[in-house]
C-alpha cells in the first residue's frame, strides 16, 4: 500500500499544486475547456434542438445524433484532429473544436425529446388562446421542457469533464496531465492523485446540477428520477 | 541552391508512396501492417468480449434483486450512477495500484460501466411487465421464482438486448482509453500514430474501431430477432 502514501504526499506537496504544470494550472485549463467547450455547443445545439422539437421535425436525426456519438471513440477523434492539425495554426482551436463536438449530441437528444414530451393539450390550449408560434414555445414548451433540456445540459458536462482528461492522452493539457506525467515519472501515487482530483471535479459537476435541477423544477421529478432508470447516453 | 540539391536527392532516393507522402488513407500501410492491425482487432475484441460477458453475469443477479427489493433497488441506482460520472480516464488510474498494468484493468473499469447500463435496462424491462400478465401468471400457480422465469424474463428480454446493444457499442468505444495502461486494443495503435504524426495510422484504427461497433450492434441486433421472433426490435 505504498502507492497510497505516495498519494497522500503528492497532494500533501505544495510545489504539486502551484506552477505552470501545477494542479490550480490545470484545473484552471479543464474548467476553461469544459466551459467554452459547453458554451459553445449551447449556442449551436438549443436554438436548433428548439426549433425541431417546436416543428416536430426532425427526431430521427435528433436521436441518432446521441447513437453516432456513442458508437464514435472520443480519443479517435482527438487524434484525428491533432494529427489534422489546425487550419488556422492556432492549436487552441483544435481542443475546443473536438470537445463541442462530443458535447452536442446529449442536448441535441434531450431538448428535442423535452420539446416533444411537452403536453400535446398544453400546446393546443396556448394556441387557442392566441399565442403565436413563439409565444408558445416561450411561455409553455421551454419552462415545461426545461428538466430535459437542463438534463441534456448537465449529460454534456459531465461527458466534457471526462473528454477533456482523455485529451491529455493525446497531449492536451486538463487535469489529465497528472495522470500522464505520473505515468511518464512511473509515480503510481501521482497517477492515483490525478484520478482522484478528475473524479472529484466530476461529482461535484454532477452535484452543482443536480442544485440547479431543484431549483428549478423542485421537488416533483427530483423525487421521481430517483426511482425512475433513466436513458445513459454519454462516454464516461 | 544546396537544398534544391538535397530535395532532388531525396526524392530520388526515396519511392513515391502513400507511406512517404503521410496520406490519410493508404492501402500500403494496411499491407504492411496487417499483423499489427490485427492484433489490435483481436485484443480490442477479448477485452470487450470478457468485459460484456463478465458484466451481463454480474448484471442479471443484481438487477433480480433490485427487482424483487426496493431499497437495494435504491442503492443499485445510486451506485452505479455515481461510478458512471467517474470518467474513464480516472477510473483506469485508480484500478492501477490493485492490477497494474494488465488487461484486468481496462476489462474492470469497463465491467463497472456496462453494469450500469445493463442493470437499467434490465430493470426497465422487468418494471414494464403488465400487471394483468402477473395476476394471471399467478392465477394459473406459478410462485415467485416461476414467474420470474417463465413470465417476467421473457417479456423483459427485448429491453435487455436494447440495453445490451448500447452497452456493447458503448464498451467498444471506451476500450480505447485502456491505452493509457497499454491495453486499450485499437486504442494503442491510434495513441502509437498520434505520437509518430503518422495519418494512416491514426485514421485506420479510429475508423476500425467504428466498424467493430457498428458490426456489433448489427450482429446483436440479429440475435435479438432470432430470439425474440415475436417482437420487433425497436431502437
Amino acid at each position: 500500500m505504498g502507492w497510497l502514501a505516495d498519494t497522500v504526499a503528492w497532494l500533501l506537496d505544495g510545489a504539486n499544486w502551484s506552477g505552470s504544470a501545477g494542479v490550480l494550472t490545470l484545473l484552471r485549463q479543464h474548467l476553461l475547456l469544459t466551459l467554452a467547450a459547453l458554451a459553445v455547443a449551447c449556442v449551436i445545439s438549443l436554438p436548433l434542438a428548439i426549433w425541431l422539437g417546436h416543428i416536430g421535425r426532425g427526431g430521427v436525426l435528433a436521436v441518432q445524433l446521441t447513437n453516432i456519438g456513442r458508437a464514435v471513440p472520443v480519443l479517435a477523434v482527438l487524434v484525428v484532429l491533432v494529427v489534422a492539425g489546425s487550419p488556422f495554426g492556432f492549436s487552441g482551436l483544435t481542443p475546443v473544436t473536438a470537445f463541442t463536438l462530443f458535447a452536442i449530441p446529449p442536448i441535441v437528444t434531450n431538448t428535442y425529446v423535452g420539446m416533444r414530451e411537452v403536453d400535446r393539450g398544453a400546446v393546443e390550449a396556448a394556441r387557442g388562446m392566441g399565442m403565436t408560434g413563439w409565444q408558445t414555445v416561450r411561455r409553455v414548451e421551454l419552462p415545461l421542457a426545461a428538466p430535459l433540456i437542463l438534463n441534456g445540459i448537465r449529460l454534456s458536462a459531465t461527458q466534457l469533464v471526462a473528454t477533456v482528461s482523455i485529451a491529455a492522452l493525446a497531449a492536451f493539457g486538463g487535469l489529465g496531465r497528472v495522470i500522464t506525467l505520473g505515468f511518464a515519472n512511473q509515480d503510481v501515487g501521482q497517477v492515483v492523485a490525478g484520478a482522484l482530483l478528475i473524479a472529484l471535479l466530476a461529482l461535484a459537476v454532477e452535484a452543482l446540477f443536480d442544485l440547479l435541477g431543484r431549483l428549478i423544477d423542485p421537488g416533483r421529478r427530483v423525487a421521481a428520477s430517483s426511482l425512475q432508470v433513466p436513458v445513459v447516453s454519454t462516454e464516461p | 541552391m544546396l537544398s534544391v540539391v538535397r530535395a532532388e536527392v531525396h526524392a530520388a532516393t526515396l519511392a513515391d508512396n502513400c507511406l512517404v507522402r503521410n496520406d490519410w488513407v493508404c492501402p500500403l500501410y494496411v499491407q504492411t501492417r496487417a499483423e499489427e492491425l490485427w492484433d489490435g482487432t483481436l485484443q480490442h475484441l477479448y477485452i470487450t468480449g470478457m468485459s460484456l460477458l463478465i458484466g451481463v453475469l454480474i448484471s442479471v443477479p443484481l438487477a433480480v434483486f433490485a427487482h424483487e427489493w426496493r431499497r437495494a433497488r435504491r442503492l443499485t441506482l445510486g451506485v452505479s450512477t455515481a461510478l458512471y460520472t467517474i470518467p474513464s480516464l480516472a477510473m483506469f488510474s485508480l484500478l492501477l495500484p490493485f492490477l497494474g498494468l494488465s488487461a484486468a484493468t481496462t476489462i474492470t473499469g469497463l465491467v463497472v460501466y456496462s453494469l450500469t447500463i445493463l442493470v437499467r435496462n434490465l430493470l426497465v424491462g422487468l418494471d414494464n411487465v403488465d400487471d394483468d400478465v402477473r395476476d394471471a401468471a399467478r392465477g394459473m400457480g406459478f410462485g415467485r421464482f416461476g414467474m420470474l422465469r417463465k413470465v417476467e424474463a421473457p417479456l423483459a428480454l427485448p429491453a435487455a438486448f436494447a440495453g445490451l446493444r448500447v452497452a456493447a457499442v458503448s464498451t467498444i468505444a471506451l476500450t480505447t482509453v485502456g491505452a493509457l495502461v497499454g491495453y486499450g486494443g485499437l486504442g494503442n495503435i491510434m495513441l502509437r500514430g498520434v505520437q509518430a504524426n503518422f495519418k494512416a495510422e491514426v485514421l485506420t484504427s479510429s475508423v476500425l474501431s467504428v466498424v467493430l461497433a457498428v458490426v456489433a450492434d448489427f450482429l446483436l441486433l440479429g440475435l435479438q430477432r432470432l430470439l425474440v421472433p415475436w417482437q420487433r426490435a425497436g431502437a
